[in-house]
């Protein structure tokens, strides 16, 4: 199979893979945040699957969470409480959002797996404190998954794990440079598909799979590269077909801000020394999400620089509805680019995409003024 | 005893001398930079006695969003945040409180200027992100305590992490103030703050009494010094009073609720801007909301502290206060005060301002109504945003509800 192919199948049948993996003897851990240490599960030989939600009917999270509940909460147990899970060992909730936090009550209370785990992250990492508390976090996990799955995780496997992460967020980073400099016969939502199926995919098998797909690269002539270079700006983005719609509309993403783009792949861990310590460096040094506490102005300076070193024309915000740590920094990052000169627009969404001729005319319209 | 005369007793003597309270509390705050004294932003869940051991005042956005709402203005100002990209979704407080500051407005003609920030997220993850807003927008130091969910337990890295942080909190006070941290006076501050706490849960067990002298929403109501001024003598002193006049209602008969056939527990905030119709509505169905979950929020951890020594034992009391802990954990809480209270239903408001405390709401109900069987009823509403409230759905759901009550106790 042709590396790209691989990482579609996975993005595009997640739980299918998933249970090939149960069936084939491989315990699975669902996850849900770019702050979950998969570099440890992966170590205990353990597959980190990270579950985005069902983006068809979630009816029947309904009895539990309320409809102002963002469709990434709701779909997750939806996903749970459907048994379309079944397959998983248990799952991982690192602190991350008031509404993570309860979907980790209400998963804990209402499905019976193997292993379950609360990562309490610490909210900002500024502080010694916070610093000692995270690797404290770690180490406990680390204990946690040792106990749950009856191994034992050493800093050998911990560092032979932390050298693979560090490879597939390098190459991952390798492809999105290509592409942004307009050299990378891939297409932008190619990337996403990439991304999200590197956090599917068995590590070792995603990780020669973009070792192949990268050496295909670099021999290859682009394709692509016309239009405006946008950059994309949210949490999750599910939507292969954004990226499509937004080179329709005479535009095409150069760089992201997500959870299932540059925040995956960004920063490296130091591959000597105590490896629970370089995962937690890992974190103070990388660019935050807003649940996450650094400075209040680093995201800001953070979007202004990657836009000027990715000579971005425009900024699209793809705004979860009822996600408040991404709502709340909305209004001071659009201030902070319009100082900067970037024109920016806003694009609420939910699983379901706002219909096809709509999303084409805002797209459209924000492109042509740029 | 005619009935103007009843009306006229069940007005608490205690509500004069709670507003005059208020009054010199807010007009001391903000005169502030006339005396020389400092103001602190504070969380309404965060650790407010280091503030009044060296002097500073504290402000709390969320009880001033509470006075927003009770004043019907949150509509107004939530959506001049909404015209500053603020989604309609977010916590109605922050939004209300973000608006005054950034386009002026608001009850008391807004809140002092800040000289620091201080944001503790037991409470939620949105105090960090509108604590962010305030520093960007004041330019002024921005302290967060940050206190670990306890999904299911409080594990000594947490307390160790949390312990060292009242120590940083201290240092940045004496940075901010420049002036030393008086241990001895922390001494006596923590001891008010117990002694505080204590009569705050003796005024709320007096509605244990049946027919009960006072309802949540009266709670709702004094429940402001124990949020506001925690640590000070004004705070005892006040609850003393308050506790005597409870008492004195017991003693003379005089109830919340004339005839009180049927009592009710109230889960999540107030919805602030319909307080009376909300209890007037009950009280016409001769129900009485004898106790909440919310008010008992600052009493409730209190078990954690030791008098003795206080600072060390405030990191566990604050890091597991109500809704920082898994929603098993409240449900015993909650488990205790239907007992306790000898209620008879559960009135849930289901909060679109407050997703933590609103979440596993749910669930909650089911094991309620499993473990203990009692009816539950949702309310749905932003706690601070008048737009968002439906009267008459509501009203068509407290009937229903009263009616199975009914039905259920006879």
């Amino acid at each position: 199979m042709e590396p790209i192919e691989a990482f579609r199948n996975a993005a595009g049948n997640p739980h299918e893979y998933g249970r090939r993996q149960k069936n084939q003897g491989v315990n699975v851990l669902g996850y849900f945040c770019s702050y979950t240490p998969e570099e440890i599960i992966h170590a205990a030989g353990v597959h980190p699957m990270r579950l985005f939600g069902a983006q068809g009917d979630t009816g029947i999270a309904d009895a539990h969470l309320q409809a102002y509940c963002c469709s990434l909460v709701r779909g997750a147990l939806s996903d749970v409480l459907s048994g379309t899970l079944d397959y998983l060992d248990g799952a991982v909730f690192p602190h991350t959002c008031d509404s993570i936090q309860r979907l980790s009550d209400i998963w804990r209370l209402n499905t019976g797996f193997r292993f379950f785990a609360d990562v309490v992250l610490p909210v900002k990492l500024t502080t010694e404190s916070s610093r000692t508390y995270l690797e404290d976090v770690l180490r406990k996990f680390r204990h946690e998954l040792e106990k749950g799955f009856g191994t034992t995780i050493s800093d050998d496997d911990l560092r032979a794990s932390l050298r693979r992460y560090n490879r597939i967020r390098a190459t991952l980073k390798g492809l999105f440079e290509q592409y942004a400099r307009n050299a990378s016969p891939l297409s932008a939502s190619d990337l996403n598909t990439i991304v999200r199926g590197s956090m599917v995919l068995d590590r070792q098998e995603a990780e020669e799979n973009l070792s192949i797909l990268s050496a295909q690269c670099r021999g290859s002539a682009p394709s692509r590269g016309s239009g405006k270079r946008v950059m994309l700006v949210g949490s999750v983005c599910e939507h292969p077909d954004i990226y499509e719609l937004i080179e329709r509309a005479g535009g095409h993403v150069v760089w992201d801000d997500l959870c299932t783009g540059s925040r995956y792949f960004e920063g490296t861990c130091s591959e000597d020394g105590d490896p629970i310590a370089a995962i937690a460096e890992r974190y103070f040094e990388r660019v935050i999400c807003p649940a996450k506490h650094s400075s209040v102005t680093a995201r800001g300076e953070n979007l202004v620089r990657l836009s000027g070193q990715y000579q971005v024309q425009g900024v699209i915000f793809l705004q979860l509805k009822f996600c408040d740590p991404h709502s709340f920094d909305y209004p001071y990052l659009k201030e902070t680019l319009d100082r900067a000169g970037f024109p920016n627009m806003i694009l609420e969404i939910e699983a379901q995409l706002p219909p096809e001729g709509q999303l084409l005319t805002r797209f459209e319209t924000f492109i042509h003024m740029l | 005893m005619s009935t103007p005369e009843k009306e006229k007793n069940r007005k608490f003597r205690s509500a004069k001398r709670m507003r005059e309270i208020m009054t010199e509390y807010y007009i001391d705050a903000k005169s502030a930079s006339q005396t020389g004294k400092k103001v602190a932003w504070i969380t309404s869940g965060g650790p407010v006695e280091p503030l009044i051991v060296m002097d500073v005042i504290p402000v709390y956005p969320e009880n001033y969003g509470a006075m927003i709402g009770a004043s019907h203005m949150g509509g107004d100002l939530c959506s001049k945040a909404e015209a500053l990209g603020y989604s309609s979704d977010l916590c109605s407080y922050a939004r209300a409180d973000i608006a005054c500051s950034l386009e002026n407005g608001g009850p008391i003609g807004g809140l002092p200027r800040p000289d620091m920030l201080i944001c503790c997220n037991n409470i939620c993850g949105t105090v960090l992100k509108w604590y962010e807003v305030h520093a960007r927008y004041f330019g002024v130091p921005l302290f967060i305590f940050d206190t670990p969910f306890c999904h299911t337990e409080f594990p000594d890295i947490a307390r160790r992490y949390v312990r060292r942080q009242l120590d940083e909190y201290v240092v940045f006070l004496e940075n901010v103030c420049g002036k030393p941290f008086d241990l001895h006076k922390a001494d006596e501050v923590g001891r008010l703050s117990v002694e505080g706490q204590r009569l705050w849960q003796a005024v709320l067990d007096t509605a244990a009494h049946k027919p009960a002298p006072m309802t949540a929403f009266d709670a709702f109501f004094f429940l402001a010094l124990i949020v506001t001024l925690r640590g000070t003598k004004t705070v005892v002193d006040f609850y003393k009073d308050l506790l005597a006049e409870m008492a004195e209602r017991i003693e003379k008969g005089i109830w919340a609720i004339p005839n009180e056939r049927y009592r009710l527990l109230w889960d999540n905030l107030p919805v602030w801007y319909r307080l009376k119709w909300l209890s007037d509505t009950f009280a016409s169905h001769d129900a009485c909301l004898v106790a909440d979950t919310y008010t008992t929020a600052w009493c409730g951890s209190m078990k954690y502290i030791d008098e003795n020594n206080f600072i060390d034992s405030m990191a566990e009391a604050y890091t597991r206060i109500y809704l920082n802990i898994g929603i098993d954990e409240m449900v015993k809480t909650i488990f205790t005060m239907i007992d306790k209270y000898e209620v008879d239903g559960m009135v849930m408001h289901s909060n679109r301002s407050c997703k933590p405390y609103s979440f596993g709401q749910y669930d909650i109900q089911r094991m309620v109504q499993e473990v203990k069987g009692i009816p539950c009823m949702v309310i749905e509403s932003h706690m601070t945003d008048e737009r968002s409230f439906s009267e008459s759905q509501t009203a068509t759901r407290i009937d229903a509800f009263m009616e199975m009550i009914r039905h259920k106790k006879g």
